[in-house]
This record gives C-alpha cells, sequence and structure tokens, in this order.
C-alpha cells in the first residue's frame, strides 16, 4: 500500500500537525519508504496466531478504590502556557 | 593518585567508605570534567551543580555517619527523558519547552534514595526516537571515540546518546538510559561502555516520558559489567504506579558475578548473519562464540525464524503507540504554544513547531497504520507476528538454552550527517535489526565490548536472556569482558 500528498495532509490533519505543500511531499516519498519496508509482513502466515497483547504473562494488578493523591491544582497548572485560578486557558471553542 | 573521575562505581565507593576520598571531592572532579568537554562532545543539556554539591554534602553527612546507601556519593548523569522535580526535563524536544516536573520518576528517585548524586540531565533523540542522536532538539552528541588518524566527528549512537557519550567520556561514573528497539545497547557498542536493557517490567515506567508503552525499560549504561549490575540493583524495583511493573523481588545482580558459566548452552541463532555485514563483525561475533567455549560453555546452533520480521513489526507497533502517547503534547497544559486562529489551528501550529521532523514522521505514519480501515492489516497483524518472535525466543529457552549471542550492531559508529543514513530513513532503523527482537519479546538484552575494528572503533557483542534472568546476562558479558579487556577512547576532546 502506498500514500499520495493527499492522504498524507489528511493524516497530518488527524495526528494535529500543520504542515505546508512542500512538507507534504516530502512526507509521501518518506511515509511510502517506511510502509514499504513493512509490506514484507504479508510474508508471514499468521493464521489461527493471537495478537500480542502483554509481553510478560501477568494477572492486572488491582488497587482499592480510594483517593490516593490529589489536591494538587497548583501543581498540575504550574507548566502550563496559559492558565487563571488554576484552570488551564484555550482559545474559546464554543460560539 | 588516579584521576577520580576514572574511578569505576565498585572502586569509588570502596574509597569513599574508606574516607580515602570524599563525595564532595569526586562530584567536583566530574563538575569539572563536564565544564571542560561538554563544549566539544555536548553530552548534557543541562548541568546541575548547585544540586550536586548538595547531595554530596549530605552523602558525606551520611558515610561520616557510617550510613551508606548502595550508591552513596556516586554521581550520575540522567537521561532528559526521566521526570526529575524541579529540574529540565524535556525529552530532547523542543515541545517540552521550560518543563520542570513537579514529582519525580521512579527509577531516579530510587537512586537518590541509594544515595547517588544529580550531576544533570543527558541529550537524547527527540523522544527517544533516533538511532545516531541527531534528532534532539540540543544538537547532535559527538562520540568521544574516533577512527585512528582521523578527526571526524561520529555519532554516539542513540536514542541514549548523550548517556553513552558521558559514561565513556568520564563525564559521570554511570547513566540512566531507554531502550525501546536497543536505545541502550546500541550506544553502548558505539562507545564501548555496557549497557543493558532489563526484561520489561523490571525498572517502572512511571515518570518516563513514554515513547512506545509496550516496548519501552530503563536499564543503566556503565563502565563495565559490575558498575551495570550494581546501577540495575538501584535503578528496578516494584512499583503500584506503573501496573506493568512486575511484583518480583530485585536480586542482588552483583552476586551474580564471577560465578562459572561451565555447562550452561549458549545459543548461536543463524539468522543473525545477516547480507552485508561487516567481515570483521562476524570474526568478533566467532571470538564471542571462542570466549564462552573457553569457559566451558556449550556452543548450540539455534533457530529464530522470524527475526527479519522484527524491524518492520516494530515500526508499525512503535510507531502505533507513540502517536497515542504524543498525542498529549498539545500546548494546553505544558510546553510550548503557538497560537492559531481557533483551538485546532493551535495544535495543529504547537505540534508543527514543536516536534521534529523523526518525531513528526513517526507520528504520521502511527496515525495512519491506526486509522480506520487499516487497522487491521497493519497494526493487528504486527501484534500477531510478535507474537511469533517471541515463540521462536520460547521455543530455544524450553531446549534448555541458558542465553543468545549475537553481535549488538551491524557496524562501527558512523559519521555525523551521513549522506546515505539521511536520505533514507529506513538504512537508519537498519541499526537496530539485532537489538530490537528483545524488546518485541520483553526479553532482556546486554551489550558488552568485545573489540576494536580496523579502524580502532569499538564493537560490542550482545546476549539476550530468558524473563528476569538478569543474573546470567551479567555473568556471561563479565565472561567477555574478562577475555575481551576494556576499552577506552583517546581524549582530544
Amino acid at each position: 500500500m502506498s500514500v499520495d500528498t493527499a492522504t498524507v495532509k489528511r493524516v497530518a490533519h488527524l495526528a494535529r500537525i500543520a504542515v505546508t505543500d512542500e512538507d507534504a511531499e516530502r512526507m509521501t516519498g518518506e511515509l511510502n519508504a517506511i510502509l514499504g519496508f513493512v509490506e514484507q509482513l504479508n510474508e508471514v502466515d499468521v493464521d489461527g496466531v493471537e495478537p500480542m497483547t502483554s509481553v510478560i504473562p501477568m494477572e492486572m494488578r488491582k488497587r482499592q478504590d480510594g483517593v490516593g493523591d490529589g489536591s494538587k491544582a497548583e501543581d498540575i497548572v504550574a507548566n502550563a502556557p496559559m492558565t487563571e485560578d488554576n484552570f488551564f486557558l484555550v482559545p474559546k471553542v464554543v460560539e | 593518585m588516579t584521576e577520580l573521575t576514572r574511578l569505576t562505581i565498585a572502586e569509588a565507593r570502596a574509597k569513599l567508605v574508606s574516607k580515602e576520598i570524599t563525595a564532595g571531592e569526586l562530584t567536583d572532579a566530574y563538575l569539572a570534567a563536564i565544564e571542560a568537554a561538554n563544549g566539544a562532545l555536548n553530552a548534557y543539556v543541562a548541568v546541575t551543580p548547585d544540586k550536586a554539591r548538595k547531595m554530596a554534602a549530605a552523602s558525606d553527612a551520611r558515610l561520616a555517619k557510617g550510613e551508606c546507601g548502595a550508591l552513596e556519593g556516586i554521581p550520575l548523569g540522567i537521561k532528559d527523558l526521566f521526570a526529575t522535580e524541579g529540574i529540565h526535563t524535556q525529552a530532547g524536544s523542543h515541545i517540552l519547552d521550560g518543563f520542570e516536573p513537579r514529582y519525580e520518576s521512579t527509577v531516579t528517585a530510587n537512586l537518590w534514595a541509594d544515595g547517588a548524586v544529580m550531576l544533570g540531565k543527558l541529550n537524547m533523540d527527540e523522544f527517544a526516537m533516533g538511532s545516531s542522536n541527531e534528532t534532539s532538539y540540543y544538537g547532535p552528541v559527538v562520540n568521544p571515540w574516533r577512527a585512528k588518524g582521523s578527526n571526524k566527528d561520529l555519532v554516539p549512537g542513540g536514542s541514549s546518546g548523550g548517556s553513552a557519550a558521558a559514561v565513556a567520556a568520564w563525564l559521570c561514573a554511570g547513566a540512566t538510559a531507554t531502550d525501546t528497539g536497543g536505545s541502550i545497547r546500541q550506544p553502548a557498542a558505539f562507545t564501548a561502555t555496557v549497557g543493558i536493557k532489563p526484561t520489561y517490567g523490571r525498572c517502572s515506567r512511571w515518570g518516563i516520558a513514554a515513547f512506545a508503552s509496550s516496548l519501552d525499560q530503563a536499564g543503566p549504561i556503565a563502565r563495565d559489567v559490575r558498575d551495570a549490575a550494581i546501577l540495575l540493583k538501584s535503578m528496578a524495583s516494584v512499583d503500584p504506579r506503573d501496573t506493568t511493573s512486575v511484583d518480583r523481588p530485585v536480586p542482588d545482580y552483583e552476586a551474580a558475578l564471577g560465578h562459572s558459566i561451565k555447562g550452561m548452552k549458549i545459543g548461536i541463532p543463524r539468522e543473525y548473519r545477516v547480507e552485508g555485514m561487516p567481515e570483521e563483525v562476524e570474526t568478533l561475533w566467532q571470538k564471542g562464540i571462542a570466549w564462552m567455549r573457553d569457559a566451558g560453555a556449550e556452543i548450540v546452533d539455534i533457530s529464530l525464524p522470524h527475526t527479519k520480521y522484527a524491524l518492520p513489526a516494530y515500526y508499525i507497533v512503535a510507531p502505533a503507540e507513540a502517536s497515542s502517547n504524543l498525542a498529549r503534547y498539545d500546548g494546553v497544559r505544558y510546553g510550548l504554544r503557538v497560537p492559531g486562529k481557533d483551538v485546532i489551528e493551535m495544535y495543529e501550529n504547537t505540534r508543527a513547531a514543536g516536534f521534529g521532523r523523526e518525531v513528526k514522521r513517526r507520528v504520521m505514519i502511527g496515525t495512519y497504520v491506526l486509522s480506520a480501515g487499516y487497522y487491521d492489516a497493519y497494526y493487528l497483524r504486527a501484534q500477531k507476528v510478535r507474537t511469533l518472535i517471541k515463540r521462536d525466543f520460547e521455543n530455544v529457552f524450553a531446549e534448555g538454552v541458558d542465553a543468545i549471542l549475537t553481535p549488538a550492531t551491524p557496524s562501527a559508529a558512523f559519521g555525523i550527517a551521513d549522506q546515505d543514513m539521511n536520505a533514507d530513513p529506513v538504512k537508519m532503523y537498519l541499526n537496530d535489526i539485532f537489538t530490537v527482537t528483545v524488546n518485541m519479546a520483553g526479553l532482556p538484552g546486554i551489550a558488552v565490548p568485545a573489540g576494536l575494528d580496523a579502524n580502532g572503533l569499538p564493537l560490542g557483542l550482545q546476549l539476550i536472556g530468558r524473563p528476569f534472568d538478569e543474573e546470567t546476562l551479567f555473568r556471561t558479558a563479565g565472561v567477555i569482558e574478562q577475555a575481551a579487556g576494556h576499552f577506552a577512547p583517546e581524549r582530544w576532546w
């Protein structure tokens, strides 16, 4: 399978990365090189093979359903580019 | 007196306990070495002299009282991927601009609890995506090794290039690193240092910026096998904050050293003899086999038939997981923000400016292979192939093989801005051809220096072990180290 520049632009939008026409063109070549490389997986017979979910067989550890941490609003917003009263500030999303 | 920075961790530990030296003196020696060398090598992206001196003073106070942790007063470098409270943590990326976490990663917290001293944060490929340390926002790290008679700058490997270069150039006694496809073992091989990627689940991933969560593992890079064993003992733990942390006590790895390997079965996988591999790598591998045999091990030929599919499967699984993990960098909660006319444009502009080329490439691949209609063809198939890769290893271990010996990398260190590698991303990816299988199967792997090529550049061998059998790796790597000797770069910086 290979991608064209229009697909690359669509994927870039899904990934929320702004691309110029020039970027999209360059990425098309690079992505096709990688997709070409992974194509060889089609040679492998995977009939009846379970997909890997965990490399180390282990039971999921469960914890008590209780509050273990919290009341750290200031720590949480400390690194944000824009905040007000411990809220994150973003451009308006609803009219 | 020998230069303080040349002491191994084990040697420094003995001198600190006997009060022959102080943690303050040792730390100052490293800080002076960093000051003199970092301009040329670019191994550190942030140096923390005040914190280092304070931690060293606290260590000296404890040593005076006869209380000492396993790493009391030992100065270490920390890969920029680990969250360190109040200190530069940017994963080698521009998108985490100015990020200083309010918490400490479990691995680094374990090191400080054992008395270690932090010298600073080490350069790395952006978000650990790279094999040459050239994708870092902070520019490439220069390998302290150069070819005989040449002054051409070489890469230290990646992604833990800063860690490997700093250890090899005596800019820290040891370093933390991480390995998703070979990021500990390949740079270790390029710099004649020892690097171990432990079994998945052995070190907590809490507080380590995530790249590919099912593959990422932390481990040490050190000057010798003993130091690597000492560091891993402190880094590893059982952590309730990481659900993939495995509930198993951490053994005393150092105690495993020096035991005989007589009667051990060492597997030699025929699939690791790849086309275009330099003669010297093959010769070194044969030498390693001979050293193992001389030490009393039984050498057996084995087959790992799905080896060649590990790298292509990795380049689906790792980008897929990365595209999800890196979705959090959106200019809202931390780091860089580039404004836009609305929130979507703000995300897009921030990520366009904040991520470098390689990271964008992998996020795009990941987004594509997970997108509607392609999931089964790519991701699901890759995860099935991964099951087969793991089964290959299980089969040979079931036949009684204790460890597997392979080359660590298909070549020695290459030049910075290598034309071929830059022109074709896949060529760069092939650096991990011998290491990536281990991540795909969750197994432990160690790279140990084994010799120099005709140009005088280091080459390493890799040993792969059963899950949670790091002790066998330290033991067998110790045999190689003893036979091969130690290698140090000639100082030019």
